[in-house]
């Protein structure tokens, strides 16, 4: 277990090399970049952008994100929130399964 | 390859969800079937590790980025039931917390990700090892098939938008590029970097549960490998 802990620190605080490599997913743009692509924004992509908030958008924290070291901060802690939010759900599962039945979901 | 909100039309969505929900049915069955409750912190290190290895983007030669998922070495250890399950989960957290994928788009990416590429992956790796081959090399190569599987798909389902969804002058009403762009854009960035990517991961991660002994938690994860039934 200690082993597998120190491997998902490590993973975790080295995160923030995702950041260098330059420009974005192909087909992932956000709307401007599409602007820039096609010169028009298509309506459906308008109205169904954003319909739901996010707490942690794009891995960073909204307004901190001015130089390498602020995105990069945002880039772990949206790491340590999102292994927290997956350990707390499996955690819920194993809960819910009943003791005798020894089996999952 | 997570494709964002407002990108496939809402029929699209609707097509894919529909697809998804029997295999989620299916893979909640089998994993009940196959795995007991002490393979679930297992399961959740699975889903944890494919979460922070889709955090490690890598360049593209066009000047894009793309990244691994970890599909395939889930579906090895876990086996490919298991492997839906937990990368679901982890593309569910990453669309509601952090808007990676869209929250309307999560049946067409779980069926990419979660579905294809485990399932693909798998299916290689398995043929290999029916001729006696290192499992960490069966694993790799079945891992690069499965995600440039998986970019096809997401490919395909980008490139149908503006052909089946247009305004009345012509315009697209949703992602406007066709598939003659998008599937190679998507197959380009996982033929070249994406894919080595994932299979130098999933070929070390192997290598080295291969060697974990019984003390390692991980060791649960590992039996397939070993040969054993799980």
């Amino acid at each position: 277990m200690k082993k597998s802990i120190i491997a998902f620190i490590v993973l975790v605080i080295l995160t923030p090399l995702g950041l260098l490599a330059p420009g974005s997913a192909w087909g992932e743009w956000d709307l401007s970049e599409i602007k820039e692509k096609t010169g028009f924004i298509p309506q459906g992509m308008a109205r169904f952008n954003e319909i739901i908030r996010h707490i942690l958008p794009d891995y960073g924290i909204t307004g901190f994100d001015k130089s390498f070291w602020q995105s990069a901060l945002g880039y772990i802690l949206s790491a340590i929130v999102g292994i927290a939010v997956i350990a707390f759900i499996f955690w819920l599962i194993a809960k819910l399964v009943p003791e005798k039945r020894e089996k999952v979901l | 390859m997570h494709i964002p909100e407002g990108y496939l039309s809402p029929q699209t969505c609707g097509v894919m969800g529909a697809v998804m929900l029997p295999i989620w049915a299916a893979a909640g069955k089998k994993v009940t079937k196959i795995l007991d409750k002490k393979n679930i912190p297992v399961m959740a290190m699975g889903a944890a590790f494919s979460f922070i290895i889709m955090m490690f983007n890598v360049p593209i030669p066009d000047g894009t980025t793309a990244h691994a998922i970890g599909a395939t070495l889930l579906a090895v250890t876990l086996g490919p039931w298991a492997a839906t399950v937990s990368v679901s989960i982890a593309l569910i957290i990453q669309s509601l917390l952090f808007g990676d994928g869209g929250v309307l788009a999560l049946g067409a990416n779980c069926f990419n990700m979660a579905f294809v590429a485990p399932f693909v992956g798998y299916f290689v790796y398995w043929l290999i090892v029916k001729f006696k081959a290192n499992k960490a090399i069966a694993a790799a190569i079945g891992s690069y098939i499965g995600i440039n599987c998986a970019a096809l798909a997401a490919g395909t389902e980008l490139g149908l938008q503006p052909l089946l969804f247009h305004a009345a002058n012509g315009s697209a009403l949703y992602f406007p590029y066709g598939l003659k762009l998008a599937i190679p854009a998507m197959l380009f960035a996982h033929l070249t970097i994406a894919g080595i990517a994932e299979a130098l991961v999933t070929g070390l991660v192997i290598f080295y549960l291969q060697r974990v002994g019984e003390e390692n938690i991980l060791y649960r994860a590992s039996g397939n490998l070993r040969g054993l039934e799980q």
